[in-house]
């Protein structure tokens, strides 16, 4: 078998060594009731073609995004990523090493996981960033429980404009602590009075922007409102590509930034792997969860690094931890940080720029047909789009036509009476036959 | 010369007056190795002996240091949150962490005096 | 208080071997940050300016600039090749690190990742675009099931702590829908388990009651029942355990578990052990996560990402959190809400590491049944391996049993060297090698943990057998030279962890002017 170097001879002289009259014997604790005889339930070895095969065909199953005009967003963005990209992150000292816990041999990731931090802070605007998470949601539900170890308070409030999933997670962690948690009805138009739901117990106002429906906010009034009671603005973004456009967390006086990584150097992959993005003000690092990379030097003076500040960690901290937290999203960081360290801010700018130009433009072309509304005054690269048919349905009509249109809000938002409503994303990789392709099938979907 | 009392947890306390000193013992700090954080108790805040009141890190461990005798806090060491090698250097000296106005003195009879820890260190091995 | 502290900084500054010019020594190459050689007003991407529109930003448009550099292709290609250099791999060397399984990274698995019809897949597409995405998650969830013996997998956890996290969620909600919620709020963990254990269980409001080993490493059916109480909601155990010993009494666990109402919970880290041996359903487990990137070969990256599926007993599986996949009719289909199911909520946005579910599948379906129970043998029997074969040198911990697929080792060999375990692991490094996981677990003192997994040819495991016997001979003739001033040939000396504590500079600032 091509992954298992040793042969029965080796075997045999490697039990002789050990004492033992055959394999068995090195697995009697497992009690007698219990061990399995022959083999699992399951086909035999098959070799790299019959398994190519066989996930070839699985895989020809689905729609590939890049295949037909494509429109979905929500969390989650298609990109086009430079090759270089994906060819550094299959280089095998990246790819298959481990966590950096003996440094004098992890230099390569170590440093860049402090390239990773100084990029991220510069980009929210924060004064420190950790080497992430695992991805934006449970970004966001460990912001929750960092402002709560923070303002010693445990109630959150919640914008309506929060991703609906990401509310799920926070909502989870709360019940599951005994936390409180108010969650503000969902905020189509940006219009939810946030501050009114800030009192004294408040420890955090969780705020998405641009928000679930495309609408980017001013967080500005609302950290004041939130600093005024004694409690923190935790701000929320889902596609780093935003920020090269857009006011950020920083700018806008957030205590803790955190959003979805996954827009820059990262596939769709079906939702995951992804990397959760983390930063902070100087003064609130040590309640900071995940992993931290800082700079030291050696026994020769050389400058180095080094994971710190580790006793927050559960393997020191144990039960007094300020997080469960093991893993960061390393290969998925390091995607990001090689595509950010490509564009340079000059060349984030100018690709924050294409995207918000091309959503403009199907904007445009998608509410020129009558009975199509969209709804957003300001948005980045989203926006939602009303129409007189039930958007899941359409949705379905228009993917049939070879147009993936959008996501339906109805499906992640049941009995919101938005039923009607469509969140249609436009990146860089959508182009002017994509927006034709789509207006045509809308307006036939629709006659 | 002003007493002082060891706890098997290695903390000390140094009594002066109706006045205690907290610390962690020379042993530990050997233990620890460098120590890289400090969090001592807010003033005012009302101890009961054997409460965890405060922190010591080191780079790869993280120890509570207990009360060994009950009282309120009325002093906080500032310059080890802000230096805590101070700890390593002079344990006994500058590194002490809190003082607290002793709640009860008779409880300190119950602590180790200067060459019972020295016994108690030794049967540790 | 917790003492167990060891040097964080080198003790004495060390005589830089070889200088040159560009700090270069041959191969072995310096790097700047990007910050110091990249030029803040270049970028590598070419984007072709859109044609004059109206801006729709509004009043929200960044003001400030953002200052990140950018390089051009050839200059970030040397940037990240030169830094991968200094880093230590599988593909390099044994890394010997225990419970943590770094077998081989089939180079298949990064092909089948990479197909459109998997990697350019968006998780709100609509369903019926994805049907081939959702095959992947139920064929691996299949495999998972037949594997564990267990009722139900909850595929969404997006590393090993996650499913921890997870799988004691679903106790929890399973505890609170018996109305035994206020009662049952201890866990009990013991004092051999992993951190992310007594974390996991403190996180959701429980509060820990360690269990002692025994003697002989595993935990006794009588010490759990002492521990075991009305306030009790459920026991998390390692399977085989942090000591590399299979828990032989945890049949009688389970049963004193669930006689007492609560549940068992099950670490799964260790599990390359024991997959086409037994099930840990048939052991009484009611829930257990599975570590993909461990037992399933899908790839550490240097810290992340992982998997952490869990999978659930017939008494858990209602509490399962959303969401999930299920075949209705001839098509499949996501349940994203839990539409008055008893499941505990979502624990993420989306549906789980589809990009680490291809691995996984891709590496089950290449070794089958026979290859996964050769795969556990051959693990378990190169760990014993390396244990008979140095156990004359070192001091084996709990030798008088087999170990499974890790051997642990205590630092009583070294007393009298002056030498320490970390001493012992930096001259590793100089022979070449990843050191093993060092001073875990923590009821042994001095711990070192050696998992070869099943990748490692004999060859290979005769030469690191032959290296540590002669770095223990020399450590024990009084050689300390080599070992405390390791490693030398390193990219780096040993690094002031203490600094990097005591004054932490987590980011690059741009130099202020003098």
């Amino acid at each position: 078998m091509r992954y298992l170097p040793l042969d029965k001879s080796e075997r045999e002289a490697m039990l002789t060594r050990i004492g033992a009259p055959d394999i068995e014997a090195l697995f009697a604790d497992i009690p007698a009731d219990q061990r399995i005889h022959g083999l699992l339930d399951m086909p035999l070895a098959k070799s790299e073609m019959a398994v190519e095969r066989a996930m070839m065909t699985i895989a020809n199953r689905s729609v590939a995004a890049g295949s037909a005009p494509f429109f979905v967003g929500s969390g989650a963005y298609r990109r086009h990523i430079p090759a270089t990209v994906d060819h550094l992150i299959q280089r095998s000292e990246f790819l298959t090493s481990y966590t950096p816990y003996q440094p004098e041999i992890a230099q390569g990731t170590l440093q860049v996981l402090f390239e990773f931090q100084t990029q991220v802070a510069a980009l929210t605007g924060m004064e420190v960033a950790n080497a992430s998470m695992y991805d934006g949601s449970t970004a966001c539900g460990e912001a929750m429980l960092m402002a709560h170890r923070l303002t010693r308070r445990n109630r959150s409030v919640i914008s309506g404009g929060l991703h609906p999933q990401y509310a799920d997670v926070c909502a989870t962690l709360a019940h599951m602590a005994g936390d409180r948690i108010i969650r503000l009805p969902p905020d189509l138009k940006a219009s939810e009075d946030i501050a009114a739901a800030i009192n004294d117990e408040t420890s955090c106002v969780i705020v998405q922007t641009p928000d679930f429906f495309g609408n980017p906010r001013d967080l500005t009034p609302i950290a004041a409102a939130a600093h005024a009671r004694g409690a923190l603005l935790i701000a929320v973004f889902t596609d780093p590509v935003a920020l090269g456009a857009l006011r950020s967390p920083g700018e806008m006086n957030a205590d803790i930034a955190v959003g979805e990584g996954q827009g820059l150097g990262n596939a769709l992959n079906f939702g995951g792997p992804y990397v959760g993005l983390f930063a902070t003000l100087a003064k609130n690092v040590r309640q900071m969860p995940g992993r931290l990379a800082g700079e030291t030097v050696d026994a020769e003076g050389r400058r180095s690094f080094v994971l710190t500040l580790s006793t927050r960690e559960q393997h020191i901290r144990r039960e007094k931890a300020t997080s469960n937290i093991c893993t960061n999203s390393g290969l998925c960081a390091l995607a990001f940080s090689i595509h950010l360290t490509l564009l340079g801010a000059v060349g984030l700018e100018r690709l924050a720029k294409v995207n918000h130009a091309n959503a403009v433009q199907l904007a445009e072309r998608l509410s020129a047909i009558p009975s199509v509304e969209v709804i957003n005054t300001h948005f980045f690269n989203e926006f939602v789009m009303r129409t007189p048919r039930p958007a899941a349905e359409l949705i379905e009509a228009l993917a049939r036509r070879g147009v993936i249109g959008g996501l339906p809000v109805s499906r992640l938002l049941t009995g919101a009476g938005l039923d009607d409503c469509i969140i249609v994303a436009s990146t860089e990789t959508n182009t002017n036959d994509d927006r034709v392709a789509y207006a045509q099938a809308l307006a036939d979907c629709l006659r | 010369m002003p007493e002082i009392r060891y706890t098997k947890d290695h903390e000390y306390v140094r009594i002066e007056g109706g006045e205690g000193v907290v610390g962690i013992s020379e042993h530990a700090q050997q233990q620890l190795g460098d120590v890289v954080f400090a969090e001592t108790p807010p003033v005012g805040k009302a101890l009961k002996r054997g409460d965890p009141a405060a922190v010591v890190e080191s780079v790869k461990a993280a120890s509570d240091v207990f009360a060994p005798a009950s009282g309120d806090v009325i002093a906080a060491n500032s310059e080890v949150e802000s230096t805590p090698g101070l700890i390593n250097e002079d344990a006994l000296g500058r590194g002490w962490l809190f003082r607290i106005k002793l709640a009860d003195p008779s409880e300190l009879s119950g602590l180790m005096d200067e060459s019972s820890y020295a016994e108690f260190l030794k049967t540790l091995g | 208080m917790n003492v167990q502290g060891r040097p964080t900084r080198p003790e004495t500054a060390a005589t830089p071997t070889g200088e040159t010019f560009t700090g270069n020594r041959g191969l072995d190459m310096e790097e700047a940050l990007i910050f110091e050689s990249g030029r803040f007003d270049a970028t590598g991407v070419d984007i072709d300016e859109p044609p004059p529109f109206q801006s729709r930003l509004g009043p929200h448009a960044r003001q400030s600039a953002i200052e990140l550099p950018g390089l051009t292709e050839p200059e970030a290609v040397r940037h990240y090749v030169r830094l991968s250099r200094n880093n230590y791999s599988i593909d390099a060397g044994i890394y010997p690190l225990g419970s943590c399984t770094m077998k081989h990274n089939p180079r298949l698995n990064e092909k089948m990742a990479r197909l459109p019809g998997f990697a350019d897949v968006h998780p709100l597409q609509p369903v019926s675009t994805a049907q081939g995405a959702l095959e992947i998650v139920e064929a691996l969830s299949n495999a998972l099931l037949t594997m564990t013996g267990m009722d139900a997998v909850a595929m969404s956890p997006k590393a090993g702590a996650h499913g921890e996290l997870c799988g004691m969620m679903a106790i929890k909600a399973a505890i609170e829908a018996r109305g035994e919620g206020e009662t049952r709020r201890v866990v009990l963990v013991p004092d051999s388990a992993h951190g992310t254990n007594p974390a996991t269980a403190a996180l959701i409001g429980y509060s820990v009651r360690s269990i002692p080993a025994g003697e002989d490493g595993i935990v006794s059916v009588e010490a759990v029942r002492s521990a075991l109480a009305p306030d009790v909601a459920a026991i998390m155990l390692t399977n085989p355990n942090t000591c590399g010993l299979f828990e032989r009494e945890i049949v009688g666990i389970a049963d004193a578990v669930h006689e007492a109402g609560a549940y068992f919970y099950c670490d799964g880290a260790n599990f390359n052990a024991i997959v086409g041996k037994t099930r840990p359903g048939d052991l009484g487990i009611d829930a257990m996560h599975i570590n993909l990137h461990k037992t399933f070969s899908t790839p550490h990256g240097g810290g992340g990402p992982g998997a952490g599926p869990v999978a659930l007993s017939s008494r858990l599986a209602p509490y399962a959190p959303v969401p999930f996949v299920k075949r209705e009719g001839g098509a499949l289909r996501l349940v994203e809400h839990t539409e008055g199911r008893p499941s505990f909520g979502r624990m993420c946005a989306f549906h789980g590491q589809m990009g680490m579910f291809v691995r996984a599948l891709s590496f089950i379906l290449s070794h089958g049944a026979d290859g996964l129970r050769q795969a556990s043998e051959d693990a378990v029997l190169s760990a014993n391996y390396i244990r008979a074969s140095l156990n004359d040198v070192m001091s084996a911990s709990f030798a008088e049993r087999p170990c499974m697929h890790e051997a642990l080792f205590d630092d009583r060999w070294l007393k009298d060297t002056g030498l320490t375990t970390l001493d012992f692991a930096k001259a590793m490094i100089d022979e070449g090698y990843h050191p093993m996981t060092v001073y875990f677990p923590l009821i042994v003192h001095g711990a070192m943990l050696i998992e070869p997994t099943e990748s490692e040819s004999k060859a290979s495991l005769d030469l690191f057998i032959m290296t540590l016997r002669d770095l223990a001979i020399a450590a024990r003739a009084g050689e300390r030279e080599r070992f405390q001033s390791a490693p030398i040939l390193a990219p780096r000396r040993r690094l002031d962890e203490t600094r990097a504590a005591r004054q932490p500079v987590l980011r690059w600032t741009k130099p202020q002017p003098a």
